[in-house]
């Protein structure tokens, strides 16, 4: 068996008569990078929330670590590095105190200026944390995450409210900790993160996980059809008959089993005739279609 | 690092925000200060026989304002400050991490007692140079500085404990300032309650902690014959009750 970090069996958390977690299974390995994914209502954050210790379970078997974190063990959070959805921190103290204050509570702390380094926060070093923009206060969350070098991380939606950049820089981060190593439970809503940053990642929905794979292959996304689409030129003949569904003016769309074949007998169709097809794409479903489709396209992810 | 030196560390940071929150800071040390001015302005500084002693009314006033700087400091500062760390996720932030919990809360109540001995240290200091009243030696001082000791510790382990019934961060103040008013006004802190006080007053005081505070600080201060270690000991008292209620009650999460 491989270095297991995380191990769930048969996790049931029930509030009153709701049944929020109705018996889950998942791990995760050593040095992976694990997505959890599902729309809002799901049971995603109640796991997590398990999983981090900060909430009771109903019933089955959790372990992360080797530990039970019903059990709050110190030395269970002295390896793990927590990234909540809404947590604050004191208003009055600068970045760098802050990270300092966190650091202290680990038994081996990364010294506070390369944390600061590593999240992109060096030039707001000593400035109070009232006065960071939204994006710097969740890169200080992880920060303060990164503070007692944790063999575990848990992002639970880390780059919501980044513009685009910030959350590249955020993805690095990640890349690079997983590269000496390091073990991230993450949770997201944007299917781009988690085709990106994830070895694996498991669908849940109503409490219960409905799929899980890798990003490429969950739910036989690498088997589904791709779509060939492009438009036709003025004065260009209809296509043969390719199975395909016409879509708007000339614009044309292909559902295959074989893109190969058919991006070939297109273009050389085309070729055939003298004129050039635009927007000539070939694409496979993307991770998004297949999360809308296994979670009913009900609420959007979340 | 040894569990006193996380403490210690923790007060370090504690302090460190207290004083970069200028309202906060101004208000705790301005307030009794304030009343210690406007009480004895209106009242007269004369010399006041109770019983066989002699004293001035800024005297007695400064004792008062002592208690009632060290309410504000424990109790009411305690209550709304982790009221608000709870709201904005501090608290919740601080459970993710190896921190104890009784660090994370023992760093806060011994704060909070330093703030307040500094604060009634400032108000005895103003009443002896602004008002010549007189400071307690000997076995009075004794007396003084173990009521302040007792009375820090049960006045934070009380605002601790009220944190669990208030829901979020607006009903905060309002819970916190309903429950110290009526008690500041019916333990004798502002206006001193006679004799001749209706029963339900006078069983009021009996019972809540904050006129055992008031009745010890100025027996002690002003050296009277009828200091009573019982004040004392139902402070400790209500220590154990507010220790007991806020370890069943104390919430790390925001409300929902």
């Amino acid at each position: 068996m491989a270095d297991r970090v995380i191990d769930v069996r048969g996790l049931r958390k029930s509030y009153e008569d709701v049944e929020a977690v109705a018996g889950i299974d998942l791990h995760v390995d050593r040095g992976e990078v694990f997505a959890l994914l599902g729309p809002n209502g799901a049971g995603k954050t109640t796991t997590t929330e398990i999983l981090e210790g900060f909430r009771p379970r109903s019933a089955g078997e959790v372990a992360v670590l080797g530990h039970d974190p019903a059990n709050a063990d110190r030395s269970l959070k002295e390896q793990i590095g927590i990234v909540l959805q809404s947590t604050g921190v004191d208003p009055f103290l600068t970045v760098h105190e802050t990270i300092d204050l966190y650091a202290g509570y680990y038994p081996h702390q990364r010294a506070t200026d390369e944390v600061i380094d590593v999240v992109g926060l060096t030039e707001k070093r000593d400035a109070r944390v009232a006065k960071l923009s939204g994006g710097q206060q969740r890169r200080l969350d992880v920060a303060i995450a990164l503070a007692g070098d944790p063999e575990l991380l848990f992002l639970d939606e880390p780059t919501t409210g980044f513009d685009p950049s910030a959350r590249r820089n955020a993805w690095e981060i990640v890349k690079n900790l997983v590269s000496i190593g390091k073990t991230v439970f993450l949770t997201t809503h944007f299917m781009d993160e988690a085709q990106y940053l994830a070895d694996r990642v498991a669908v849940i929905a109503k409490g219960s996980i409905v799929s899980e794979g890798t990003p490429d292959t969950i739910a036989g996304r690498d088997r589904m059809q791709a779509t060939v689409r492009f438009r036709l030129p003025d004065g260009a003949p209809a296509p043969p008959d390719l199975g395909q569904i016409a879509a708007g003016d000339r614009a044309w769309i292909v559902r295959t089993d074989d893109p190969t074949r058919t991006a070939h007998e297109v273009t050389a169709w085309a070729l055939a005739g003298g004129f050039s097809l635009e927007g000539f794409e070939v694409t496979q479903p993307s991770l998004e279609d297949v999360y809308l489709e296994l979670t009913g396209g009900e609420e959007g992810p979340g | 690092m040894s569990t006193v030196g996380l403490v210690l560390r923790q007060v370090r940071f504690t302090n460190k925000t207290f004083w970069r929150n200028p309202a906060s800071a101004f208000f705790t040390f301005v307030f009794p200060l304030l009343f210690l001015v406007i009480f004895t302005t209106l009242l007269g500084n004369d010399e006041e026989t109770i019983g066989a002693v002699t004293i001035r009314t800024s005297t007695y006033y400064v004792a008062s304002m002592a208690a009632f700087g060290l309410i504000s400091a424990c109790y009411t500062n305690i209550a709304i400050q982790m009221i608000f760390a709870r709201e904005n996720g501090v608290l919740k932030r601080t459970k993710g991490t190896p921190l104890p919990a009784w660090s994370y809360l023992g760093a806060r109540v011994l704060h909070a007692s330093l703030v307040g001995f500094l604060l009634v240290a400032i108000t005895v200091a103003f009443g002896v140079i602004a008002y010549g009243a007189s400071f307690p030696t000997g076995v009075d001082l004794f007396r003084f500085v173990v009521t302040l000791i007792v009375g820090a510790g049960c006045f934070a382990a009380i605002g601790l404990a009220v944190t669990g019934f208030v829901p979020n961060a607006d009903a905060g103040p309002p819970i916190v300032n309903a429950i110290i008013l009526p008690l500041l006004f019916l333990s004798g802190v502002f206006i001193a309650t006679g004799n001749d006080a209706p029963a339900w007053v006078t069983w009021t005081g009996r019972i809540f902690p904050v006129k055992h505070l008031v009745d010890a600080l100025r027996d002690s201060f002003l050296g009277l014959p009828s200091f009573s270690w019982m004040d004392v000991v139902v402070m400790a008292l209500w220590l154990v009750i507010g220790v007991v209620v806020a370890a069943k009650t104390f919430r790390w999460e925001p409300g929902r």
